[in-house]
């Protein structure tokens, strides 16, 4: 497949932000304009030797003009600013059931996961009209997945998830590069957007070889590392009981409540002493050791799906956790890139 | 201006210039006149300049083709990267208050040196020790990690000598610091008896502004390369994830000084082309007060906007909204000046040396560099341009377009008084057409691709972008032409330059009320100021003295502006 | 006196003048140090309020004995610094001399003391690292600030009593007037330096250890 100009806007939003980007080029032109006939009009008009009126203009008359241009310009500045402002708040509104993608960035190449369990390589398939929720982190250094046909980027980081939202509306194969210094082949971290139509997009994906979906692989993680040992509801242990746990506010033992987001799950399996919740004493291990960032994008999703389906049956790539809500204490886990 | 020193002038480089007391190298690198040191950066400074210069020489040369010419990928990412380091650093950081406000400030407020000496001399010193260490680390292989020093990358990734680097940025730091305490004390201190804060000339507005920027933002940088260093060298887990550190905090300790850095760049560059503008328009500023409340504001705000480096860094949009929000505040004050130096030609009587191109060309391309800057506070906008090559050319626009150009004016303006020759107008002319005209080519191109979508700081780029980048290429060949030219005039006028009066421009200001060279004390007897800054008439129609004349005084200011 | 004549230096016109003119430096260059330190209380705070269990967990292990004698000499030191910069303006030779030489030996034992916790924190192996004694992870970010920040503050520290020996030696040889402008100078950084600890101290011995 040929992949389609950079230039391509492949998204409502990539629209009107190509909308705002013209007004503001329109705007800055005629401002240029002005200064440069200003400044080639006066050297011409008052250059040594010419015969143009000279002599002093009043002193209130300096200043009326002065505080007028001061006025105007911070009225059309906050404009621009109003304007492109609301431009982002509206896509700041994550539609309720976003198709969940996750990404894992290293040096040098993308690593992508789709909720169906199939994996690529530099490359992520979508279909077209549906909510895209890319959930991303590195396992080295800062990249950034930018996807200029969507007019978007995000910065990767490593220890913890960052969120890049979109609603592709044409299909095509677009560009996917790296934008954050990463290293030797950092120009070279490129990849692919591929957007199918539905169907399509459901053919391809049965065609994948890994037939099972992350949820399941998660969920035979979850007995062969021995959590079930701690936190199956027939466990001696005293430990949280998982289900229903994602999106839910959770009480911890400073007294702080969080919500159990992806950043939560976590940090709850690599850094089990950061927030222990209220009630429970802090004997859980950390499984930094043991597991791969893979690994715990197969966990997450297995705890996502206890949420929906309450036997324990794997359940499809979840619902988006409460977005806007400050981890207390920390950096918010909030969307990171514009979205639809 | 005054009367009384009119008579204490010599014209010419008599013993009692302070360019003769003292032949040796030795009575030159134990100096403490402020004069001496001034020329000991320039020199330093145009050294690093054209080193920097030609890292991006190379760069600008591989990027001809698509799959690159002739470096391997790691030499491509440390030659931009060592582009970086040493522009911002060692060249436009230091340029022009080291090398003019050190030269000048004492001189334009009417004082024999600055307030303290001996502490020029070692911010001379810091500076060369601090260069010392990064020419090393540049000799050895350089850094990969870009000027930004992005942990992990810098910390716990990247090959190549990010600790001697780091190092050298640290020192020279302080280098800044040691300047700026200087400045301040100074302009609080020492100014001539009647010379009020708000009869002193715009250029030691500027100084005193970028002094406080330098005091407060540069002790935070140190502080964040501290604890790279830390870090990398010494394994102490600052910003390492896997035990708990944030990569972002190195962002918000970093950006929190780069940001004020650019107003460091800029508020000199302002200060100069506010000497430049009135003398060549025959005209006073427009706005004086406005100017220097803009001067203030510029600095302060400053402070606030850094947060705009990192709108997609996993901020929250709440924090990115404010800073949009002052970002576009911050851009008031900016286009308050371009609107009075604009209105400063208005009924002037203008002409059109190499000063007054430079000037102009500032005012146009830092108009552009700064309108650019509001695509960049717009979030959306920014989302999708930073990173690519759309912030590099907005930010060479404001300081190269900017910056360079007025330091390049402040040099022709000034060379007459600080070596007592006139230099070609001719050459120096074409010099400058020629700098904005390649200027434009090398970086208008660059606003095209980097919405288009090509992202920084690659080496290998997809083959649609290729005719933007060997029109920018070509362009780049033009500039060092043009930048190239000025060493070879210059150099010649020191040799063979008419003799400059005291005074050849006809210009205000208390500097131009004594010798060219001055002499090492700057006056022979402290000046008294009476009389407002600029204060060109504006009826009168005065000849440019030539050097043979006698310096005379312009006319007492008649009223208006 | 020949000793006034000799302090005044160019440019400054009078001596009064010059001595507010080194009081606007040094507090200048205070106001950039507070931002240096301030950068790194910034990261500090940043991590105790992210990992407030794990900065307890750490901070139990720091010497508060040390610490605590630290600050008492620091102090102290304040008070023989002032006394040599009171002496200084009227021009009593023998107690600024004295004095000096007593705010050396102080901030020397400062040092040693800081020398002998050094030793004490590194065998209980408080060097962040692949073998460091402490868990959850978030210990070596406290303790890694800790090795910053009281590096840094000795560096300073060590500066100060290069200073003021400097100084100590040129006044015992008449090289330096005694009622030079330079004394405030180098007080003020020396009760800076002294703050600093009084900051530091609470931070790395005091947390939550009541």
């Amino acid at each position: 497949m040929t992949i389609d100009s950079f230039m391509t806007a492949a998204s409502d939003y990539a629209n009107e932000v190509d909308g705002t980007f013209w007004v503001l080029v329109v705007i800055s032109s005629l401002i240029t304009l002005l200064v440069a006939a200003l400044i080639a009009g006066f050297s011409l008009r008052y250059r040594r030797g010419s015969t143009a009126r000279r002599g002093p203009l009043s002193e209130r008359f300096g200043r009326d003009v002065e505080i007028g241009w001061t006025v105007a310009t911070l009225f059309l500045f906050l404009f621009i600013f109003w304007w492109a402002a609301s431009n982002q708040l509206s896509a700041l509104n994550v539609p309720g059931h976003a198709m969940e993608i996750h990404v894992v960035a290293k040096q040098w190449m993308w690593r992508v996961q789709q909720p169906g369990g199939a994996r690529e390589i530099n490359e992520i398939h979508v279909p077209e009209n549906v909510p895209i929720r890319l959930v991303m982190t590195s396992e080295d250094v800062i990249h950034d997945l930018f996807l200029p046909t969507m007019r978007l980027k995000q910065d990767v980081l490593p220890g913890r998830y960052t969120y890049l939202s979109f609603t592709p509306t044409k299909t095509g194969v677009f560009h996917l590069t790296c934008a954050e210094y990463c290293g030797t082949d950092h120009s070279v971290m490129a990849g692919r957007l591929v957007v199918m139509t539905a169907p399509d997009y459901a053919r391809w994906t049965n065609a994948q070889p890994e037939a099972d979906d992350l949820a399941h692989q998660g969920e035979a993680l979850f007995s062969a590392l021995g959590c079930s040992g701690c936190h199956a509801p027939t466990s001696s242990i005293h430990a949280p009981d998982l289900h229903g746990l994602y999106g839910r506010a959770v009480p911890l033992a400073d007294g702080r409540v969080v919500t159990a987001d992806e950043a939560y799950l976590r940090d709850s399996i690599l850094l089990p002493a950061k927030d222990i919740v209220a009630g429970y004493a802090p004997i859980m291990p950390s499984f930094r050791s043991a597991i791969t960032e893979d690994d715990l994008v197969k966990l997450i999703a297995y705890l996502k799906s206890l949420s929906t389906s309450p036997t324990g049956a794997p359940g499809s790539a979840g619902v988006s956790p409460a977005s806007g809500k400050e981890r207390a204490g920390g950096t918010p886990a909030v969307p990171g890139g514009g979205q639809q | 201006m005054t009367d009384a020193a009119i008579a204490d002038v010599a014209v010419d480089t008599q013993p009692a210039s302070y360019l003769g007391a003292g032949h040796t190298l030795l009575s030159w690198l134990t100096t403490t006149d402020h004069k001496r040191i001034a020329i000991l950066y320039a020199v330093s400074i145009t050294l690093f300049f054209f080193i920097g210069g030609i890292a991006i020489g190379l760069v600008r040369l591989e990027l001809m083709a698509p799959r690159g010419l002739f470096l391997t990928s790691e030499a491509y990412n440390r030659l931009f990267s060592l582009h970086g380091i040493i522009m911002v650093w060692f060249f436009l950081v230091p340029s022009i208050p080291a090398t003019m406000g050190n030269f000048l400030l004492p001189l334009m407020i009417g004082a024999h040196d600055v307030a303290f000496p001996r502490l020029n001399l070692f911010s001379w010193y810091l500076y060369v020790f601090g260069a010392a260490f990064t020419v090393y680390a540049l000799i050895s292989g350089g850094v990969d990690t870009g000027w930004t020093f992005y942990t992990p990358l810098s910390t716990s990734y990247a090959t190549g000598y990010v600790v001697a680097a780091a190092t050298g940025v640290f020192v020279v730091g302080f280098s800044s610091i040691a300047t700026g305490v200087n400045f301040i004390a100074t302009a609080h201190m020492l100014r001539a008896p009647g010379m009020t804060w708000f009869r002193l000339p715009l250029f030691v507005w500027a100084m005193y502004t970028v002094s406080m920027v330098m005091v407060l933002a540069t002790p935070v940088l140190a502080m964040s390369l501290l604890l790279v260093i830390a870090e990398r060298a010494f394994g102490l887990p600052i910003f390492d994830a896997a035990r708990g550190g944030d990569p972002v905090l190195f962002q918000h300790l970093f950006w929190f000084y780069s940001h004020p850095a650019v107003y460091i760049m800029i508020l000199p560059a302002m200060g100069v082309v506010s000497e430049v503008i009135p003398c060549f328009a025959r005209k006073t500023i427009f706005g004086y007060a406005f100017m220097v409340y803009a001067l203030i504001t510029i600095a302060v705000i400053g402070f606030m906007v850094w947060g705009h480096h990192m709108f997609v860094a996993g901020q929250s949009p709440l924090a990115n909204l404010v800073f949009s929000f002052l970002s576009f505040i911050v851009a008031v004050p900016s286009a308050i000046k371009v609107f009075n130096w604009t209105a400063t030609l208005h009924r002037g009587e203008i002409t059109f040396e190499a000063p007054m191109l430079y000037a102009l060309g500032f005012v146009g391309l830092f108009t552009i560099g700064g309108l650019t800057g509001l695509f960049l506070a717009s979030v959306p906008i920014d989302i999708h341009a930073t990173d690519t090559y759309f912030v590099i050319a907005h930010f060479h626009f404001v300081m190269v377009g900017g910056t360079v150009s007025a330091y390049m004016a402040g040099l022709h303006f000034w060379w007459p008084k600080v070596t007592g020759r006139m230099y070609s107008e001719a050459w120096a002319r074409f010099a400058a057409i020629t700098t904005f005209l390649g200027f434009n080519a090398t970086f208008l191109p660059q606003f095209v691709m980097g919405w288009n979508g090509m992202p920084r700081r690659y080496h290998y780029y997809p083959d649609v972008f290729q005719a933007w980048h060997v029109m920018s290429s070509v362009g780049a060949l033009i500039l060092a032409v043009a930048y190239v030219l000025p060493l070879i005039y210059f150099g010649w006028s020191l040799i063979y330059g008419r003799r400059a009066g005291a005074n050849p421009w006809n210009a205000t200001g208390l500097e131009w009320q004594t010798s060219s060279p001055p002499p090492k004390e700057n006056f022979h007897r402290i000046p008294r100021v009476d009389v407002e800054p600029y204060a060109y008439g504006e009826f009168v129609h005065l000849p440019m003295a030539d050097d043979r004349t006698p310096p005379s005084l312009p006319s007492p200011a008649s009223g208006g502006g | 006196m020949s000793d006034a004549a000799t302090a005044l230096r160019e440019p400054w016109p009078d001596l009064d003048r010059q001595r507010e003119g080194v009081s606007v430096g040094i507090w200048l260059f205070i106001a950039s140090e507070v931002l240096f330190f301030g950068a790194l209380l910034l990261g500090y705070a940043v991590y105790r309020a992210l990992y407030p269990e794990a900065f307890r967990i750490a901070g139990a292990e720091t010497e508060v004995f040390y610490g605590s004698v630290n600050l008492l000499l620091l102090l102290t030191s304040s008070v023989t610094m002032t006394i040599a910069v009171d002496a200084s303006r009227h021009g009593m030779r023998r107690t600024v001399i004295a004095c000096l030489a007593l705010t050396i030996l102080l901030g020397a034992a400062f040092l040693m003391f800081k020398g002998l916790e050094y030793s004490a924190d590194i065998a209980k192996g408080l060097l962040p690292g692949a073998h460091f004694p402490l868990q959850p992870p978030q210990t070596q970010l406290f303790w890694g600030l800790y090795w910053v920040m009281t590096g840094v503050h000795a560096i300073h520290l060590a500066i100060g009593i290069a200073i003021v020996g400097t100084f100590a030696v040129m006044l015992w040889r008449r090289l330096m007037p005694i009622e030079s402008p330079a004394m405030l100078g180098v007080a003020t950084y020396w009760h800076f330096v002294d703050t600093v600890w009084i900051i530091l101290f609470p931070l790395l011995y005091l947390v939550d250890r009541s």
